[in-house]
């Protein structure tokens, strides 16, 4: 069984939403069905064989090859199985993901992993703004899973996040784990201005010290044994924060606007390769 | 039947269905690990009077601990899960929580999880953080020496307690002495403690009392002072006599630290003044195990140099 690959072959003026080519949905069905699946594309429909060539018959490991931005809703509630992209995705990339694994070889558009609540998704490339974030009307953002973003991500980074795991490279913008509510967001880089605005609980860690607003406090500087358990969680991942392994961190606490039991630790030696 | 000249008598012991937990108790050294270690599985040599029997199982490096620090493994047992969970949560909040650098971890899988650190974490006051790492979920609880990091759940499984043998000697010291070479063999095998100070207990009971008040008392067949008094089951060079209780996760555990400890007790001999092992029972009446114990010595597959 060879992977069932989506190849775009149209050149997407609109949208195009593909949250019915899932694996759990595409099991079972004959390939004359799959090329039936019909897809809102703009305000209209599209068969799936109108916008991609279709080869293989795994469904439990789909491919987008070409993918551009302008495909929504990619491994939307994957319950199962590896989707692969190459090239960009766009937005809501594993919304409301719940089991199995994403990854993007290209970079990815605004509010991936919105929903989120399991599963592996790797980002090699950019990500977009609310990475990770509630969705308009939502309370809550992520509620589990481990992402991976290779380079940089945008505003709004874990925004109401409330549970699961953030590791970025890169950097990242402004608003970094605003309003989050609980987990861990990990920045190798750099963040932006209002770091932690409104964070009422979760784990931010950092490798440099950032500009704070007031409402974030110092709370000094320790070494924290639960760190260790952490970073062995993190061993098995694609990632640099896999090679992380050194528990002295400065220890912020905020935003004490909002409750204030949310936390910004900065590492404080690192050498990475 | 006679292994190096000691007689092992005819008998079984008898043990009973427990409820076991595994925990794993981190800390900066050993020596901290081993301070709560010790104090957690402190008083609680048999259920009776302690709720629960619990000791060290063994020392654990740093790289079989969760935490990577240096850390010992902790068997705990009860009679039931409601007074398991209640005597685990009662000492890992006396000695865990208040021991310097010691942390908390499950030791076992099992399809029920009872609360190992899921209630101390309101001794935070509201500054705890949980965190879920691997599916896992630990409490940090901000003390005055830094965080008490604890898991909050362990495993809870079905486990067998009361497994036991006697050892019977021309006198106090050489009792003791076969004693402490089986307890240093039994030591090393996994998934059983020997709960009683040192692994030993002097004091064997039977069921009942002249007293009213009293549901057990001296086991006056074993005891040497009374030869003359009671229906002993003594001969005339027995002057002491002592007892190894074996609490295990598995009825197997128990057989295997059985021939164990009695293979190292009778290696002292009948020329070191052992003359005879046997075993505390209740007429088979009471236990749901039995653990008769020719049967163990002739199973040379348990033999201590397979461990």
């Amino acid at each position: 069984m060879s992977a069932l690959t989506f190849t775009l072959k149209k050149d997407l003026a609109q949208k195009l939403d593909v949250s019915p080519l899932s694996p759990d949905l595409l099991a079972d069905k004959s390939p004359a069905d799959i090329a039936s699946t019909l897809l809102w594309y703009g305000k209209q429909q599209l068969r799936a064989d109108e916008a991609f060539t279709i080869t293989g018959d795994d469904t439990n490991a789909l491919v987008f090859d070409k993918s551009t931005a302008k495909i929504d809703y990619i491994g939307s509630g994957l319950k199962t199985g590896h989707v692969t992209v190459n090239g960009d995705a766009g937005a809501f990339l594993a919304f409301q993901m719940r089991q199995g694994n994403i990854t993007v070889n290209g970079s990815v558009a605004d509010f991936a992993a919105s929903g989120m609540a399991g599963g592996l998704l790797q980002i090699n490339g950019n990500v977009g703004d609310y990475l990770g974030a509630a969705i308009i009307g939502e309370r809550k953002g992520m509620k589990g899973g481990t992402v991976i973003v290779k380079g940089n991500a945008g505003e709004r980074t874990g925004d109401q996040m409330r549970r699961g795991i953030i590791l970025i490279e890169g950097n990242v913008g402004s608003y970094c784990a605003s309003r989050m509510l609980a987990g861990t967001i990990g920045v190798l880089g750099n963040v932006g201005e209002y770091v932690g605005y409104g964070m009422r609980r979760g784990t931010l860690l950092l490798t440099k010290t950032p500009k704070l607003h007031a409402t974030i406090q110092d709370c000094g500087t320790h070494t924290l044994p639960f760190l260790s358990l952490m970073f062995k969680s993190f061993s098995g991942l694609s990632s640099k924060f896999a090679e992380i392994n050194q528990t002295r961190v400065q220890r912020f606490a905020g935003d004490i606007g909002n409750d204030g039991t949310g936390e910004i630790l900065v590492l404080k030696i690192l050498a990475l390769k | 039947m006679m292994i190096n000249g000691v007689q092992i008598d005819d008998t079984f012991a008898e043990a009973f269905n427990m409820r076991g937990t595994r925990v794993i108790i981190t800390a900066q050294n050993h020596k901290w690990a081993y301070h709560a270690a010790n104090a957690m599985t402190g008083f609680a040599t048999s259920v009776i009077g302690c709720g629960v029997e619990a000791g060290i199982e063994r020392e654990l490096s740093q790289e079989e601990t969760p935490d990577g620090r240096s850390g010992v493994a902790v068997l705990m047992f009860a009679m039931g899960s409601a007074v398991l969970m209640k005597q685990l949560e009662n000492r890992m909040g006396q000695t865990i929580l208040t021991c310097p650098t010691a942390a908390a971890f499950s030791g076992i899988e099992g399809n029920e999880r009872i609360n190992l650190g899921k209630n101390l974490r309101f001794f935070g006051d509201g500054f705890q953080i949980s965190k879920q790492f691997g599916g896992r979920r630990y409490w940090r609880v901000p003390v005055m020496d830094g965080e008490f990091i604890t898991e909050e759940t362990t495993g809870m499984v079905r486990a067998v307690g009361g497994g036991n043998f006697l050892v019977l000697a021309t006198s106090q010291p050489q009792a003791l002495a076969a004693c402490e070479a089986a307890i240093e063999a039994m030591r090393k095998i996994p998934n059983v403690i020997m709960p009683f100070p040192g692994g030993v207990v002097r004091s064997g009971s039977k069921v009942g009392s002249k007293y009213k008040a009293l549901f057990a008392s001296t086991n006056d067949a074993f005891c040497p002072t009374l030869k003359g008094l009671t229906h002993s089951q003594l001969s005339e060079d027995i002057e002491s006599v002592m007892e190894i209780v074996i609490d295990g996760l598995t009825d197997a555990d128990i057989r295997k630290a059985t021939y164990v400890g009695i293979e190292a007790a009778c290696k002292l001999g009948a020329e070191n003044g052992i003359k005879r092992i046997s075993a505390g029972n209740y007429g088979g009446k009471l236990g749901q195990f039995q653990f008769h114990l020719r049967e163990i010595m002739n199973d040379k597959s348990l033999s201590g140099e397979s461990v």
